[in-house]
């Protein structure tokens, strides 16, 4: 399968992010797949005319785009005009080549929350007129419109993360190519329910604090970060604290707040980032799937039995009571 | 004459485009197009000042970290905020990290590709560069990606994740760390000092670091096979394509001094003027934006302070979404070069006093580097104390302003912040490429790259010119962060 990857209003990061993946030798792991890099703006011999021509061929559709990985938002701006990105040396605004190639794509994959829903460059006035590939921040729209199908007759794959996880990538690109992905594998938002079926809040390192609504209270407490440094862990879909990042990190280990970066309008969460809003003490973005008066209920419950070591370990970078010792073995 | 379009240009960070003027086989003028506009000067304003964690870090995913720690030191000193030493250190190892892995991922993914091409077929040295170098195929691919992805495991215990981390702050970093995240870092330096060792240089690190003249250089290479190491390799092709004579541009060199520890920085600050050899020192003062080239509605040359970046598409004259930085009205250019001639390091003091800012010399500098950081970043894990503090705090004032600068891979970053009735007023970015990459200002003067590209031999039919792309690749350009 030909792979071409573009890169538009966005940071790169999503390809960095994906150079750090831990197999032996990434790039054979995907030749393996029988995939074939067509060309890649970070790994890629051509350059200038030589690219060109290449593109040219794809969208004419003389040489055939299978996966077309799209990184970075979309720019129509300033008014429709989409000259916030020309694609240099070609005269044309990224957006007008997109349209082009995404009309010619086997399948069609946002690669990251920028090109996926517009994520951070849409943020605060939107000043680029940023979108997403298939959606306007929460709204099913964005560049291709609600009803694009790629060849195949998928919608848009949306591998959303601010960056993208290096495995979340590898695992889609190969599922389609051993054809392990369908469409059933997607959520409602478009991205793969494999890492978007779970919560951050899984497996997360910080899990007794939050038992027991042990709150860190600020940046560098080992307490949990729900209560009021911002974190969004409960809410975001991403399986972070189960699949780690960069040998064995997350945002939570790394001492701050999940801020929800694969959720569409993560940008503007109406708050400041690190600060968590409540209404009358009681936070107002409560854990998925759980009503209002349970988690009062559970939170008065379990601080009111939170174990000393967990209270003061909360509040503190480094654990100051370790966990007592048994006389028994445990049962 | 004949006018030449370059782009999309490749194996840098972003997009951009070049406009060459050709005469006589030669470039006679260029003109540097940094062709995206996101606008986050503009995302930024009336956001909670802390919020700038967030946004920064975003410009950019290969500099993210620099990124990160600008707008920290430019919080912390809004805020009056100074890290404890534990902050400081934890600070240090996560941008020299990132610092090592970006000049890494430029040298075996970005830059010695070219070499590798098929134009050079028959050249003595081709042979060895196609089998090491070439785009994906080359067996330093497969070696250096995940030797880089170790390296950079560092970061998942330092700072959770790497790009776009939250762990550095104004008051020091967020994530404490205890003997055993020492021990697994210390053991990861080792880990990549060895292959730096084995397969970058084939000598020790303190043997390169202590290579102290041309004569020392030269004699190292001497004793050495042409292909005996990468680095060795790169002298070999650098000499067979004078590559210390393609791409000199200003011969002022900026660095802002990078790695503070308890108030002396591990590289100094200061503005090396070639010409001279003098050394003169640096104020955030020093620095304006002139906009006169660049599609901004407001032309005028502003500290960033006072910087503005509402855009004008229709502007007559300009070319580019990049404005250009001036220091005391003077083009300057930044990075590894720029920074160990500023700190005096004997052989890249010698190697600009002989030849300037060029190729060669910006890549050996970048290489020397490693030689020097690394050392330094070992010792840093080793005197972090578990236990001791990480991070202070402190309130957000309403009314304040605050810069930070720092070194990131490519040279001088700064960011320049205005916070009135607690909310950001101004935020202004000043990155390495801006300053590298810089169109003309309102004097007409060209910025470092296109001067840089003047002289540069054209081939005939040259679509894409080999020596061009070298100029260009040399400055490791990342143009995501040059315009933000
Ligand atoms: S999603 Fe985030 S990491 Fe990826 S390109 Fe956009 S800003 Fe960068
Ligand atoms: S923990 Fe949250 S903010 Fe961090 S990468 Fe995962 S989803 Fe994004």
């Amino acid at each position: 399968m030909n792979l071409l990857w573009l890169q538009s209003g966005g940071c790169g990061g999503c390809t960095m992010s994906l150079l750090c993946h831990d197999s032996h030798d990434l790039v054979a792991m995907l030749r393996d797949a029988g995939i074939n890099l067509l060309w890649h703006p970070a790994l890629s011999e051509q350059t200038g005319a030589e690219t060109v021509a290449l593109l040219d061929a794809c969208a004419r559709g003389d040489t055939p785009v299978d996966l077309l990985c799209i990184e970075g938002a979309m720019l129509r701006g300033p008014q429709g005009t989409g000259r916030f990105h020309m694609l240099a040396g070609t005269g044309r605004p990224m957006i007008a080549w997109v349209k082009d190639l995404a009309a010619r794509a086997r399948y069609t994959l946002a690669i990251g929350s920028c090109a996926a829903w517009g994520g951070i460059t849409a943020g605060g006035m939107n000043p680029a007129e940023a979108c997403g590939l298939q959606y306007d921040g929460e709204t099913r729209g964005g560049l291709l419109g609600a009803d694009y199908r790629s060849v195949a007759g998928w919608p848009v794959i949306n591998v959303a993360g601010c960056p993208t996880h290096p495995a979340w990538v590898v695992e889609t690109l190969l599922g389609l190519t051993l054809g392990e992905l369908d469409p059933d594998g997607l959520d409602a938002l478009g991205r793969p329910r494999f890492y978007a079926d779970h919560l951050v809040h899984h497996g997360c390192s910080r899990n007794e604090f939050y038992e027991f609504k042990a709150s860190a209270e600020k940046a560098s407490d080992l307490g949990c970060l729900m209560e009021n440094l911002g974190c969004m862990g409960t809410q975001a879909h991403a399986d972070c604290n189960v699949r780690p990042w960069n040998g064995g990190g997350s945002c939570i280990t790394g001492g701050y707040a999940c801020i929800a970066c694969t959720e569409p309008g993560f940008e503007e969460p109406g708050h400041p980032f690190a600060t968590t809003p409540k209404v009358a003490g009681i936070p107002t973005g409560l854990p998925s799937d759980m009503p209002k008066a349970w988690f009062v209920a559970l939170a008065a419950l379990s601080k009111s039995a939170t174990p000393k070591r967990v209270r003061d370990n909360a509040r503190v970078d480094h654990p100051v009571v370790a966990p007592a010792l048994r006389k028994a073995r445990p049962k | 004459m004949t006018r030449l379009i370059v782009g999309p240009f490749n194996r840098v960070e972003g997009d951009l485009e070049v406009t060459l003027d050709v005469q006589d086989g030669r470039v006679a003028a260029a003109h540097v197009n940094s062709p995206l506009f996101r606008g986050f000067e503009q995302i930024l304003l009336g956001k909670d000042p802390r919020d700038a964690l967030v946004f920064v870090p975003r410009i950019c995913g290969i500099c993210s970290v620099s990124q990160s720690a600008a707008a920290a030191r430019a919080l912390g000193d809004a805020m009056g905020l100074v890290p404890p030493p534990n902050g400081e250190l934890a600070a240090n190892l996560i941008l020299a990290n990132e610092n090592l892995a970006d000049h890494f991922t430029h040298f075996y993914l970005f830059f010695m590709a070219d070499f590798a091409r098929d134009a050079y077929a028959g050249r003595p040295w081709f042979d060895a560069a196609r089998a090491r170098f070439k785009a994906v195929e080359g067996a330093a691919t497969a070696d250096a990606l995940p030797a880089r992805a170790a390296f950079l495991q560092i970061l998942g215990i330092l700072a959770g994740k790497w790009p776009h981390s939250l762990t550095l702050q104004p008051g020091g970093s967020a994530r404490g760390l205890g003997a055993s995240e020492k021990i697994r870092v210390h053991a990861l330096l080792r880990q990549f000092r060895g292959w730096l060792e084995r397969q970058l240089f084939g000598d020790s690190l303190e043997a390169i670091a202590a290579l102290d003249s041309i004569a020392a250089l030269e004699a190292w290479k001497a004793t050495r096979a042409p292909a005996a190491s990468d680095f060795r390799l790169f002298l070999e092709i650098a000499d067979a394509l004078a590559l210390d004579r393609l791409g000199r541009a200003t011969d002022r060199f900026l660095s802002y001094g990078n790695y503070p520890l308890a108030g002396s920085p591990l590289f100094a600050r200061g503005v090396w003027h070639a010409p001279s050899a003098t050394l003169a020192p640096v104020a955030h003062t020093d620095v304006a934006e002139d906009a006169s080239h660049a599609w901004m509605a407001d032309p005028h040359a502003l500290h960033p302070w006072q910087g503005d970046t509402r855009v004008d598409i229709e502007r007559a004259g300009a070319y580019s979404w990049c404005k250009a930085p001036r220091l005391n009205g003077e083009v300057a250019e930044c990075g590894a070069l720029a920074r160990q001639v500023v700190d005096g390091h004997p052989l890249i003091r010698e190697l600009v006093a002989a030849s300037g800012g060029n190729v060669a010399n910006r890549v050996i500098a970048r290489l020397l580097e490693f030689a020097r950081v690394v050392p330094a970043m070992e010792n840093w894990i080793r005197a972090i104390e578990p236990g001791e503090a990480f991070c202070h705090q402190g309130p957000m004032p309403d009314e304040a302003q605050g810069v930070g600068l720092v070194e990131a891979a490519r040279g001088a970053l700064g960011h320049w912040l205005v916070i009135r009735q607690g909310r950001i007023a101004n935020y202004q970015v000043v990155a390495p490429t801006t300053w590298n990459f810089s169109p003309r200002d309102a004097a007409g003067t060209p910025g470092a790259l296109e001067q840089a590209l003047v002289g540069t031999p054209v081939g005939e039919g040259e679509a894409v010119p080999l020596a061009v792309q070298h100029v260009v690749r040399a400055f490791d350009p990342c143009m995501v962060c040059t315009v933000h």
